[in-house]
């Protein structure tokens, strides 16, 4: 299956302020190494290497 | 105790006083691959020279972990049981972060193979398994001192330069293999490029013989406290001789690490005490490199000299093992005129193929263990952590993914039928068969396994009907009740089906034979 690219998440909203709250007093460095834990915890969860290969282009892209 | 270097006797060649008539086949290097492709050809009826500059066995802390494929090409070599017998074997891998285990693996949780899934033996007792087996070969002919200095082609054959303690003489052969190692002096001598990346880092490998009671077991530590920061490895290995590997990083000064006073209490930090005699040090850097082509006319590549790999995942020495199953029946045929040269095209393709696997995973296994700044260790320390918080990030820890034969991209005859462990491509599973195993009834030459039907008559190949034990029925035909297994000499499966007539099976044997 392709990559979703429309809204999947239930009171996005909600989800958002919680992402915040969870990162809520931690440096920049304890950020950064609680988002890459989260990478790797939803890419397992997702699981299918084609949807995670399109996740990482759309990432990356507008990079250099 | 130390292990005792004897030298090996130097014997005034015959070359120097006559010129030797024509050789089928020079072996330059007389380690572990040279001496296995002497013994591999010897075994297809095919006469070698094997020269070594050196006269004793290799010096210090080399390759230690054979695999269960390489121990079964050193049994068709007659030594596989005696380095079974001396060697330390094991499966189980332990990973620890810090101070917990992190990940553990068992490279061979099942049963029914002659052979176990590593041993631990090191490379001068190989070495000397092997050069007792050389020296007992009519077919062999080791010359100790004899170092070849210059290579020249032509159309049909080879001619090597070789020096002497009594002076240089000419050395022609049809074929040369150069199993000179890593610094392959051939390699020079034909100028060819060996591309690959250097790793920037270092590693101390120390040798010590304490005694100990460590299991039989590979343990790997990230970050542990005898070691902060950085990476650990034990290796137990015979004579009460532990290997450890410790990571240094790239800015160290390695001869300043190789002094004595500095391992010593790095290595009593690693065990817990003073109680060890110091057998061998040194500092090594990673590379992972290969030649574009293993196969250069009349000249073969086979072993270090060909590729290069970092040792997390022991793919050295196994893959150099490989090299000489994978060459050895071929270049008899081709000599023999039992197959033409494209015959060695196969060769060259297929080990290409494992040579790039393993430089595949020794690459990743070193970017994990050194991850470069910025997301590499942003990201090796994310599965650090969450190794010990969660199962699935267990597995992603690597310190290592040990060596397997591959599985080559054979197009051939197969049957989504049949289990796939036992595709065209793979080495034929072992299996108990009769009081032995189906590994030894295999042999070293081309088989027909037919299994729960008559054997279709095809001229040039040896048929094998076993009575299948369950072990061998699960591995061959599974939930089918008849299979056809085409082997090859170096024990891949060529091609299989449930049924078939002798023509098909005529052709697929050609197929072989021509290397396609």
């Amino acid at each position: 299956m392709p990559l979703i690219r429309s809204l999947n998440i239930p009171d996005v909203d909600g989800f958002y302020a919680e992402l915040l709250a969870a990162h809520q007093g931690l440096s920049d460095v304890e950020t950064h190494a609680m988002n890459a834990e989260l990478v790797l915890i939803l890419a397992n969860h997702i699981g299918d290497r084609a949807v995670l290969s399109e996740a990482l282009a759309l990432a990356r892209d507008g990079k250099k | 105790m130390p292990y005792e270097y004897r030298p090996y006797p130097y014997l005034r060649p015959a070359g120097l006083d006559a010129p030797e008539s024509r050789h089928k086949v020079v072996i330059v290097g007389a380690g572990p691959i040279g001496l296995a492709m002497a013994l591999e050809l010897a075994n297809h009826g095919v006469p070698s020279v094997v020269v070594d500059d050196n006269d004793v066995v290799s010096v210090g802390s080399r390759a230690i972990c054979w695999s269960k494929r390489s121990l079964e090409v050193l049994d068709r070599l007659g030594v596989g049981e005696a380095c079974v017998e001396k060697g330390v074997t094991w499966k189980v891998g332990r990973t620890f972060h810090r101070d917990r285990e992190v990940f553990s693996f068992d490279l061979l949780p099942e049963d029914g193979h002659k052979m176990p899934a590593f041993v631990n033996l090191q490379q001068y007792y190989l070495e000397e398994y092997l050069i007792e087996r050389a020296l007992r070969s009519p077919l062999v002919d080791l010359r100790f001192r004899n170092e070849v200095v210059a290579v020249r082609q032509q159309p049909d054959h080879v001619v090597a330069e070789v020096s002497t303690p009594d002076g240089v003489y000419r050395l022609e052969a049809e074929y040369l293999i150069a199993c000179d190692g890593a610094r392959s002096g051939v390699r020079g001598m034909l100028g060819l490029e060996f591309d690959g990346e250097l790793f920037e880092e270092r590693f101390l490998i120390a040798d010590i013989e304490m005694e100990a009671d460590f299991p039989s077991e590979r343990w790997f530590w990230f970050e542990p406290e005898f070691h902060p920061g950085q990476s650990a490895l034990l290796h137990k290995q015979p004579d009460n001789i532990y290997r450890i590997d410790l990571q240094l990083g790239w800015d160290t000064d390695p001869e300043a690490e190789r002094q004595p006073e500095r391992v010593i209490p790095r290595i009593e930090k690693v065990v817990g005490h003073g109680d060890f005699r110091l057998d061998w040090v040194s500092v090594y850097t990673f590379q992972c490199r290969r030649l574009a082509r293993f196969v250069h006319d009349r000249v073969i590549f086979v072993g270090d000299s060909a590729h290069v790999v970092s040792p997390f995942g022991a793919r050295g020495g196994n893959a150099g093992l490989q090299d000489v199953d994978a060459l050895g029946w071929r270049l008899a045929a081709v000599l023999q005129g039992r197959a033409p040269r494209s015959a060695l095209a196969a060769f060259d393709r297929e080990r290409v193929f494992g040579a790039d696997e393993n430089i595949l995973n020794s690459t990743r296994s070193t970017r994990f263990l050194t991850p470069s700044d910025g997301a590499g260790r942003l990201f090796r320390d994310a599965v650090l952590r969450l190794a010990g918080k969660v199962e699935f990030a267990r597995p992603m820890v690597n310190s290592g993914r040990l060596s397997r034969p591959c599985v080559y991209p054979l197009v051939a005859p197969d049957d989504p039928a049949l289990p796939v462990g036992a595709c065209p491509g793979t080495v034929a599973p072992d299996a108990p068969l009769g009081r032995g195993w189906l590994s030894e009834a295999l042999g070293g030459g081309l088989v027909l396994m037919v299994l729960g039907q008559p054997a279709p008559a095809v001229a040039g190949v040896r048929v094998l009907t076993p009575e299948p034990g369950d072990v061998l029925a699960r591995r061959y035909l599974g939930e089918a009740r008849r299979a056809v297994y085409l082997i090859r000499p170096d024990q891949v499966v060529a091609a299989r089906w449930t049924e078939v007539d002798a023509d098909a099976v005529a052709i697929a044997v050609e197929a072989v034979w021509e290397g396609r």
